[in-house]
């Protein structure tokens, strides 16, 4: 849409056009004001130190959060992402049209979407710390964050599986396929950009959420030894650090390197998500 | 043969997003309701004093408090997302959109503890100076979220404001509206719907979050007497108490779980509601 101009001076449309640009301006400063200062404060603080192998009360160091956080991340989507991939298959290429179980699936995938993450974080601390006696391990933080996810991963399934053309399948049912061919043949590895773009976001979500973890997986800046041992991921340990107050400098590089991570782990999701939308128009 | 045990399977699937809704239910609600009982419902409710030491379990001040700060959430979030959405769909040139739309999506990306953490070293001392007392307050607890929840503000509403049709806009100019006039009078009007289930989208993330909140809301469970003063949220109250709790102390900190999920079903039926009104 072109801008139009109109003879004579309105007011109105000035002031209009001042909040719109006022608040467009105020939105960019904030960003830039954020992300500047995390990174100002936060870059110079990046030492040797910081990734040492060692953890201790005088360097606070934080390579096993940050493995941590990959092991997070690897067991809670080992949970969630064939969950959410299958569920997702089944509403898109099993149930039928009108079929009331889809209706119920998607209202209750809302529902888990909304939740804070403080509630998943209090359930899965009832059910798998308390209820199964796992105490806070890994696999109950991992479990928690599974459920936490899945919406997440079955929604954009869902989507990309939707965006798959139906002449593909069409095709491959005038050959003989039977439907389990079908999908795991043609539209699954179709539709798979668009899965790994939903799991890449399920990532980020689980590097940056802390509220969910610390009554499930808990605080122990260790590397685990089993499933069952209790460890701190980077977000939990940017929270003990800020809290305690006793280690500003190292909060900020921990804050530095914990934005840089979510921020890489968005822009591919963002990557991936463009060249399917790109690959469809082309 | 295998045809049939893979739906199964896909079917049990489908199922595993019920399963954990009404696992929650059941976890969080027979956890939480019985010491609502033992403490009684309006003294849990409406009682306006939390002193688990003397066993008085009341959490109205910080249900006032999760009502306040999510207000002042909206205050801050909601003319300014909206406003941006006007900008990114209707006046934004092309180039600054390129730059600006992932700008906004790198926002909704940072993890929260680092939104706590800034709004602590950066905001925090700032209303020190500005308003005094501590800084920790009702105030800059607003401003924290009304920033958290700007991303969700402006994609939904710049998606609602763009799905409303062209000839909207291309008759209101016939009409003799100016660009603006036609954004402001005719568009925002149209996607009025879309615009306020991103607000209540917003109202959702504001009432939830919690790590934040903790690092700046100062965390007194009194109701504040001003905006410059601070204030415990339902969610903050599970996590600063949770880690110590015992017996009715710890059940009464499920029950606000409880409460706050309510809230939440709350929330989420009417953005359904709204949401199944606009025509897609």
């Amino acid at each position: 849409m072109k801008k139009r101009r109109v003879f004579g001076y309105d007011p109105l449309s000035s002031a209009f056009r001042f909040l719109v640009f006022g608040a467009a301006g105020v939105t960019a400063f904030i960003i830039i004001f954020l992300i500047g200062y995390i990174t100002v404060m936060g870059l110079p603080n990046i030492t040797p130190e910081l990734f040492s192998w060692t953890y201790s009360s005088e360097n606070v160091s934080l390579t096993q959060s940050l493995i941590n956080t990959a092991l997070v991340v690897v067991l809670s989507l080992a949970f969630a992402a064939p969950l959410g991939i299958f569920a997702a298959i089944y509403l898109v290429e099993y149930a039928k049209r009108g079929n009331k179980l889809v209706s119920l699936v998607r209202l209750a995938s809302e529902t888990l979407a909304g939740i804070p993450s403080i509630v998943y974080g209090l359930f899965g601390m009832l059910l798998f710390v308390v209820y199964l006696r796992w105490g806070f391990s890994l696999l109950a933080g991992a479990c928690t964050l599974a459920v936490m996810v899945l919406p997440l991963i079955m929604r954009t399934a869902e989507e990309s599986f939707l965006s798959v053309p139906d002449s593909y399948r069409e095709g491959s049912f005038g050959l003989g396929a039977g439907r389990l061919r079908v999908v795991f043949a043609i539209v699954l590895p179709s539709a798979m950009p668009g899965i790994l773009a939903g799991i890449i976001l399920a990532i980020g979500r689980i590097t940056g959420e802390t509220a969910a973890l610390i009554f499930t997986a808990g605080t122990v800046a260790k590397l685990p030894d089993s499933l069952f041992s209790s460890v701190r991921t980077l977000s939990v340990h940017m929270y003990n650090l800020s809290s305690e107050g006793l280690y500003l400098k190292q909060s900020y590089a921990t804050a530095f390197v914990l934005i840089c991570l979510v921020l890489c782990i968005n822009a591919a999701s963002a990557y991936l998500a463009k060249k399917i939308a790109g690959g469809r128009n082309g | 043969m295998k045809e049939k045990f893979m739906r199964m399977v896909f079917l049990i699937a489908a199922c595993a997003s019920i399963m954990c809704v009404l696992l929650i239910c059941l976890f969080i609600f027979a956890n939480g309701l019985p010491a609502i009982v033992k403490i009684g419902p309006l003294n849990f409710l409406a009682g306006m004093r939390w002193r688990p030491g003397s066993n008085l379990y009341g959490i109205a001040p910080m249900i006032l408090g999760s009502i306040y700060v999510t207000a002042g959430a909206i205050l801050v979030g909601a003319p300014l997302g909206v406003l941006t959405a006007a900008f990114m769909a209707h006046f934004c040139p092309k180039r600054a959109y390129k730059i600006l739309s992932p700008a906004i999506s790198l926002l909704a990306g940072i993890p929260s503890i680092v939104y706590g953490f800034f709004g602590l070293v950066v905001m925090v001392p700032a209303a020190r100076v500005m308003f005094g007392g501590s800084g920790k307050s009702m105030a800059t607890t607003s401003v924290i979220l009304g920033i958290m929840i700007l991303p969700t503000i402006v994609t939904v509403s710049e998606a609602a404001i763009r799905a409303v049709p062209d000839y909207y806009y291309e008759g209101a100019l016939a009409l003799g509206a100016t660009h603006e006039r036609a954004v402001f009078f005719v568009m925002l009007p149209a996607a009025k719907s879309g615009v306020l289930a991103s607000l209540i989208l917003g109202v959702g993330r504001a009432i939830g979050e919690t790590m934040a909140v903790i690092m700046v809301a100062g965390n007194q469970p009194i109701v504040p007497k001003s905006p410059f003063n601070g204030l415990r949220t339902l969610t903050a109250n599970i996590v600063l108490e949770m880690g110590y709790a015992t017996d009715l102390h710890r059940e009464a900190l499920i029950s606000t779980a409880a409460v706050l999920f309510v809230f939440i079903l709350i929330i989420n039926c009417l953005f359904s509601l709204l949401k199944s009104r606009i025509p897609s």
